[in-house]
């Protein structure tokens, strides 16, 4: 039937957005912590209550009067970005290569913030409702603020992969990570560069926290749900900024939207931990350990 | 084991069994039982970690996974004395798998964590998803979120209707953990032990010695899921529930924390450091002036950037400088053996 086979490619639209979607949440909610990681070797457990502190910037933002869009694409990243950078400048400092020592430290820093922001907001949940209408494709109902997150994820990605190749900044950047005493040589000072990278990272991962907000009701203990996730994407991409997050983002997202639509969500998301533990068994380096080798 | 350990051991035990008969006049044991439980919980990952250099994550699942055993065990049974041994048993038997896995495989550091991390979420969601009817072990229902209430809490071996409770099951507690530690020491000090350090030291020179390195970090880190086995056991016997909140991200982080807080590197460190911030925590719950998450997470990076070592190898610095002092002026490298010492507590 004509009707049925409508449906049919109806149904193969959603699927794909859905698919795409949970995909770039992935990439989304990771880049900070790549970035960071990835350039730094540090790993920031405090990363989720970035992308809550991000959340509860952009609600306030948009209690206050500013535009919905102002606030996630710049009250957001501006307000971690500058908190980023109190916390690197007071803590992370001093614990540049203790890879250990970094990970318990912003392990305190994610209870810390926690239990300020219950301080401060309250252990009640916050919202906004989402700007963007949902618009049916056949008998489906699509919700239109997925695709701009699909878009915003997209446009993300980009501007990570032009900064870091095309500009001096970009280049002096990954310089100093390859050989800090190298870039210090010449006249850069490691310190301002890792300082302005952690910047970059915290204001990412506020961006992320601020286009999520719409998306789900903020307690302060929101952040803790993604830790996780954007934790074993970014170790299971391994070095490579860019290559290591679009790669493993994509398998993750395959799996769990393969399990999620042919069972039910919990298997989904269960076979995205089981996916992650096989495959760092496999490639105990991460993706880009073995493939993409020397790419960004 | 060499009459310098034997004799720090004994001291420490002696301090530790008059510390027990003491305290139950200051704190009341049903609190205090709970602290010794999270004692032995964080010497479980202080052995494995401090001595074998093995970061884990997830001491939570082994946690988690002992109080489950020894719950389903329970209803199923009816007698406390088999579930008790399951509860120890499954989670030695899990742990092994999951190291022998991980070691084989050559994993090691942020990899490591990051698989015992995945491991232990899988569980909270596996064990959170599963409130059904459906999820039946036998006669026990596993029921989700909800947990598992109701089943046969410890009993004197052979009669079930005697129970080990209140104070009685207290002292049962306190000298587990003695026991457990007295134990520890001596694996730590048989060439088992030694050569964990070895591995932790160099894990290449080890393995160029012709030792075989992976099985060694097995056999370490699935004891070390014992221990912690263990005390989710005691754990469920005490809390008369068992819950997915056993398996929690937040749990095993506690863990981690009570470990660099009390002191890597060392035994009674752990131990100490968990029923002082698992006291801290009780206190700080009772008012309402501070989130008591806003002071753990300030203690802990506190603690990191400037106790870097732990609060008891830094005293036991402290107690060996002031001693050295004292005394006539020493040269150093008795100053390095005494920290060393230190380090054995």
């Amino acid at each position: 039937m004509p009707g049925n086979q409508g449906q049919n490619v109806d149904l193969a639209i959603v699927v794909a957005i859905q698919v795409i979607y949970s995909i770039a949440l992935l990439v989304l909610i990771s880049a900070g912590l790549a970035i960071v990681f990835g350039m730094m070797r540090v790993i920031n457990l405090a990363h989720g209550e970035f992308m809550m502190v991000g959340g509860y910037a952009t609600i306030v933002a948009v209690n206050a009067g500013v535009n919905i869009y102002i606030a996630m694409l710049i009250v957001a990243p501006l307000a971690v970005g500058i908190l980023g950078l109190l916390i690197e400048r007071l803590v992370i400092r001093f614990l540049y290569g203790r890879l250990v020592d970094t990970m318990l430290a912003t392990w305190g820093l994610s209870l810390l913030l926690i239990g300020l922001v219950t301080l401060i907001f309250g252990n009640t949940t916050t919202g906004i409702s989402p700007p963007i209408e949902g618009f049916p494709i056949g008998a489906y109902q699509v919700n239109g603020y997925n695709l701009f997150v699909i878009v915003i994820t997209i446009v993300m990605v980009l501007a990570i992969w032009a900064v870091l190749s095309g500009t001096r900044w970009g280049l002096i950047a990954r310089g100093t990570m390859q050989r800090s005493d190298m870039a210090s040589a010449l006249g850069y000072s490691p310190d301002r560069v890792y300082m302005i990278t952690f910047f970059a990272g915290s204001a990412l991962t506020g961006l992320a926290g601020g286009v999520l907000a719409p998306l789900v009701g903020l307690v302060p203990t929101s952040g803790t749900q993604f830790i996780a996730k954007a934790f074993i994407t970014v170790i299971s991409g391994g070095a490579s900024v860019i290559a290591g997050l679009l790669s493993s983002a994509t398998l993750f997202g395959l799996v769990s939207q393969l399990f999620t639509f042919s069972i039910n969500p919990m298997v989904g998301e269960i076979a995205l931990l089981v996916a992650a533990v096989i495959l760092l068994r496999l490639l105990p380096q991460g993706i880009t350990g073995r493939f993409f080798r020397g790419s960004m | 084991m060499a009459g310098s350990q034997v004799r720090q051991t004994a001291i420490v035990l002696v301090i530790a069994v008059i510390a027990m008969l003491v305290a139950p006049s200051l704190i009341d044991t049903y609190t205090l039982t709970v602290l010794i439980i999270y004692g032995m919980l964080a010497l479980s990952l202080g052995l494995i970690w401090g001595f074998g250099g093995i970061l884990c994550f997830g001491q939570a699942a082994f946690f988690g996974l002992g109080a489950y055993a020894y719950a389903i065990a329970a209803i199923n049974i009816g007698e406390s004395t088999v579930p008790f041994l399951v509860g120890i048993a499954v989670p030695f038997a899990f742990a092994f798998v999951l190291g022998a896995m991980m070691f084989y495989g050559r994993l090691s550091d942020v990899y490591l964590g990051v698989i015992t991390l995945v491991v232990t979420l899988i569980l909270f969601k596996f064990i959170n998803s599963t409130a059904g009817p459906e999820y039946v072990i036998g006669k026990a229902r596993l029921g989700g979120f909800n947990g598992i209430p109701g089943f046969q809490t410890l009993n004197v071996p052979g009669d079930p209707s005697w129970y080990i409770y209140d104070r009685s099951f207290y002292y049962f507690c306190a000298i587990a953990l003695l026991v457990v530690y007295a134990l520890v020491r001596w694996l730590l000090a048989s060439p088992f032990g030694r050569i964990a350090v070895a591995i932790r030291e160099n894990e290449q020179r080890v393995e160029l010695m012709g030792y075989d390195v992976r099985f060694r970090k097995t056999v370490l880190f699935a004891i070390g899921g014992a221990i912690a086995g263990l005390a989710g056991t005691l754990f469920a016997s005490w809390a008369e529930i068992v819950t997915p909140g056993m398996f929690s991200l937040s749990q095993s982080a506690e863990i981690i924390v009570w470990c660099i807080v009390g002191g890597l590197g060392t035994l009674t460190g752990p131990i100490i450091g968990a029923m002082i911030l698992a006291y801290l925590k009780f206190l700080l719950g009772q008012q309402t002036l501070f989130d008591s998450t806003l002071l753990l997470g300030l203690i802990l990076v506190l603690s990191v950037l400037f106790l870097p070592r732990g609060v008891v190898p830094t005293l036991a610095l402290l107690y060996s400088r002031i001693g050295q002092g004292r005394r006539r002026p020493s040269t150093r490298a008795t100053a390095r053996r005494r920290m060393r010492a230190s380090a054995d507590v």
